[in-house]
């Protein structure tokens, strides 16, 4: 009794005074709610640490670490890879950012989005190409295909002035399809629409598309290679980029945010609803007119078949993986997405991040932390003792090897059981290990690990015998999924997004 | 002369006669409280005040000028600007750039200006800063300082309706229309906001058309009291007047009630 009432006392003693105000403010007053919400965005370990690092470094330390590389990636790599990598990467970064700006900041939902890419492409072709005859020069057609782009954006805007969400996504969807119906058929053909003054005109080359498109001429300084078009798309990206961070900052970003949080408030708080919409999406419009440009010339064509849905997913999972609304994301994002497929073509890139996706998504998915310990270890000494009993009794089911693996590959062989001839028994362990995974589903607590062993045993054994062999096909595909669904698990809010609250 | 005055308004959705040949005004310099039980068309006034809802007849006169049928973001800008029952913050953007935000109306700088960093887009920040930071000290400790640079979620309930009246504060507004600003506060919580309504009217100068249901409220901060019930305006006068009129009375507490009293 004495001894709890001394106890008491110490602890009073000890709480500070400041802490004592808090107390004495109680549960529920805004002091306490304030703490809890720096509780909880502060971050303790590693990732605390790279987070405070990053924080502390400014907005110009940020564009420097992003672009850095890939002011240095052409002197280390080949044209090809530097086409590959480096220029569709920096395009779709640019064709990102656009529509960023449209989705991120203004959330408005644009279906019709890779429209405008093409409509650059085409507009350019148009203007500057040996398929038309003309030839003007890019400083002037540039700005004009930009600018003529940006204003279909207005056009296709002004007549979904008042749709959101949904209707706005039907509407900009049947655009796309629209466009591509007509740049299939304005080929001045039998069919084709007779246009006032000038009657009928081959504008793009139907279902061949624009051949020919020049390459760019800017005040008499030629663009020919790759490197010339890869560092004009980095200097064009680093510009948006810093002109769009300064706009993000300014009261038209502000209130294109405020429209995208709560329309009617904004409108309310003197912010032109309508009008913001617009120019968001003139702005992506113009944006994406800009990289069309930059898209025919580096091909010297536009193709109908070039501006489909598909890219427009792929668009969209660039600024989604990046984050919604965050300018450094795109780049991030256009990296992955453009740069793990190719990367996943060769079979010893696949197998570091088959294992590794593995890896990473058991430690994300098992607590506590010593679960997953307990799984890799045991995974490893389980699959060291199947070998070595197969090794004494069943000599064929270790006679195979890995090709191209390394370092990595021979420790492999030494695991992984390589039968030598794995049609058969290699699609029974498929179906074996589809069935385990049902199993892992239906287990809880300490069965699941003790389940997890054989299983993720049974996955290595499947993916060195069956899997890696068609790893430029389906397989490829599989990873990349499997990956984003990493990701998306670890970062659900996008790379360099910032989770976003809705209700509370 | 009035400064807000609304003329026989009237709004019907459908069937419904929601406001009936209201007339009603606020004079500069005054707080004048909207009372009535719930569905009384209190709310929906102040939608029609502030262009979210169009006027079916009659008209809405600020300072001399007619603004019933403009838009919304064009009323707040002649003056008028609000806050909502349910709150409506733009959450995931910080404390500062709520304010900032809806200096929207009297800055200029277009997108242009803004990317160049040309000069007014620049000197128009630092306005606008001043001007939220000034506005959020109106709130003393509970909006100040390191507050700025968080989420409006992060704000508790009280705060984020201070920061919705800093909010319509910053459009340069004369006339502030509070709906329901001590609705799911604590005793103490409404006791600030009471004085603080006060002060927004002594110290800031702004007239103020609310809306509220502690009659505690009302009666500590009210010049004038309007009374709704089903649209039409059933007393007005001083909080004293109107709450001990029969028609109020009636309306909160149903005929029967009267009859068995007398």
């Amino acid at each position: 009794m004495s001894s709890q009432g001394g106890h008491q006392g110490e602890d009073l003693t000890a709480v500070p005074p400041e802490r004592l105000d808090a107390i004495e403010a109680g549960v529920g007053t805004d002091e306490w709610v304030a703490q809890a919400e720096e509780r909880r965005i502060a971050r303790t370990g590693l990732s605390g640490l790279v987070q405070r690092g990053w924080e502390g470094i400014p907005p110009a330390g940020h564009l420097a670490i992003l672009m850095g590389p890939f002011v240095l990636f052409p002197f280390i790599t080949n044209e090809g890879n530097l086409y590959r990598y480096g220029l569709l990467t920096l395009l779709y970064a640019l064709l990102a950012l656009g529509l960023n700006v449209v989705v991120g900041f203004a959330g408005l939902l644009d279906l019709g989005y890779v429209a405008f890419f093409g409509c650059g492409a085409y507009l350019y072709g148009i203007m500057a190409s040996g398929h038309t005859g003309h030839h003007l020069a890019a400083q002037w057609a540039i700005p004009i295909a930009t600018v003529a782009t940006g204003l279909v954006g207005l056009l296709l805007g002004l007549t979904s002035w008042r749709l959101l969400g949904d209707y706005l996504a039907i509407v900009t969807l049947f655009f796309l399809q629209a466009f591509v119906i007509f740049v299939n058929n304005a080929n001045g053909g039998l069919n084709d629409f007779s246009y006032p003054f000038v009657g009928k005109v081959d504008l793009t080359g139907g279902a061949n598309g624009l051949d020919q498109i020049d390459p760019f001429h800017l005040f008499g300084l030629h663009i020919t290679t790759t490197k010339g078009y890869y560092f004009f798309t980095l200097i064009s990206l680093t510009l948006l980029m810093t002109m769009l961070f300064f706009v993000n900052r300014s009261r038209t970003g502000r209130a294109w945010r405020a429209l995208r949080e709560d329309p009617l408030a904004a409108e309310t708080m003197t912010i032109p609803v309508n009008r913001l919409k617009l120019l968001a999406f003139m702005f992506g419009a113009a944006t994406a007119g800009f990289s069309g440009t930059i898209y025919g010339a580096v091909q010297s064509g536009a193709f109908p078949g070039d501006y489909d849905v598909g890219l427009l997913i792929t668009i969209y999972a660039i600024v989604i993986l990046g984050g919604l609304g965050s300018i450094g994301g795109v780049v991030i994002g256009a990296l992955i997405v453009n740069g793990a497929p190719e990367l996943l073509r060769s079979s010893a890139n696949a197998r570091f991040l088959f294992y590794g996706v593995l890896v990473l998504a058991l430690f994300i998915a098992l607590r506590p932390w010593y679960k997953p310990l307990i799984v890799l270890f045991g995974t490893v000494a389980f699959g060291f003792a199947v070998h070595g009993i197969a090794t004494a009794v069943w000599s064929r089911g270790t006679a195979g090897h890995i090709d191209g693996g390394g370092a990595f590959g021979r420790g492999l062989e030494h695991w992984v059981l390589l039968p030598a001839r794995t049609n058969t028994i290699a699609g029974w362990a498929y179906f074996a290990l589809v069935a385990a995974a049902l199993v892992l589903t239906l287990v809880r607590g300490w069965w699941r690990v003790v389940v997890l062993i054989p299983t993720l045993y049974l996955a290595a054994f499947v993916w060195e015998n069956k899997l890696v062999e068609q790893v430029s096909g389906a397989t490829r595909l599989i990873l990349l999924g499997a990956l984003l669904v990493v990701i998306m698990n670890v970062r659900p809010a996008g790379i360099f997004g910032t989770s976003r609250v809705e209700i509370v | 002369m009035a400064l807000l005055e609304l003329r026989n308004v009237s709004k019907a959705f459908g069937g419904l006669q929601v406001i009936d040949r209201l007339d009603m005004h606020v004079n500069e310099g005054e707080i004048v409280s909207v009372i009535g039980p719930n569905g009384a068309g209190k709310t929906t006034v102040f939608n029609l005040i502030t262009g979210i809802f169009r006027v079916d007849s009659g008209e809405i006169v600020f300072e001399g000028e007619k603004v019933s049928g403009l838009s919304p973001h064009k009323i707040t800008n002649h003056g008028i600007a609000r806050t909502f029952q349910t709150l409506r913050l733009f959450l995931n953007m910080t404390v500062l750039e709520n304010v900032m935000a809806a200096t929207y109306g009297h800055t200029r700088a277009s997108i242009v200006e803004a990317m160049l960093q040309l000069p007014r887009s620049r000197r128009e920040e630092r306005r606008i800063k001043a001007l939220a930071e000034e506005k959020l000290a109106f709130f003393g400790e509970r909006l100040a300082g390191y507050r700025h640079d968080q989420p409006a979620y992060s704000l508790s309930y009280a705060n984020r309706r201070r920061l919705e009246i800093a909010r319509a504060m910053a459009t340069n507004a004369r006339l502030l229309l509070l709906d329901e600003p001590a609705a799911g506060m604590n005793p103490h919580e409404t006791h600030e906001i009471t004085e603080l309504i006060g002060k927004l009217r002594d110290d800031a100068g702004y007239s103020i058309l609310v809306i509220e249901h502690d009659m505690h409220v009302v009666e500590g901060i009210s010049n004038r009291v309007v009374a709704l019930d089903h649209g039409v305006k059933i007393a007005e006068g001083s909080f004293d007047e109107v709450a001990t009129h029969p028609l109020v009375i009636e309306a909160y507490l149903g005929a029967r009630a009267e009859a068995e009293a007398v």
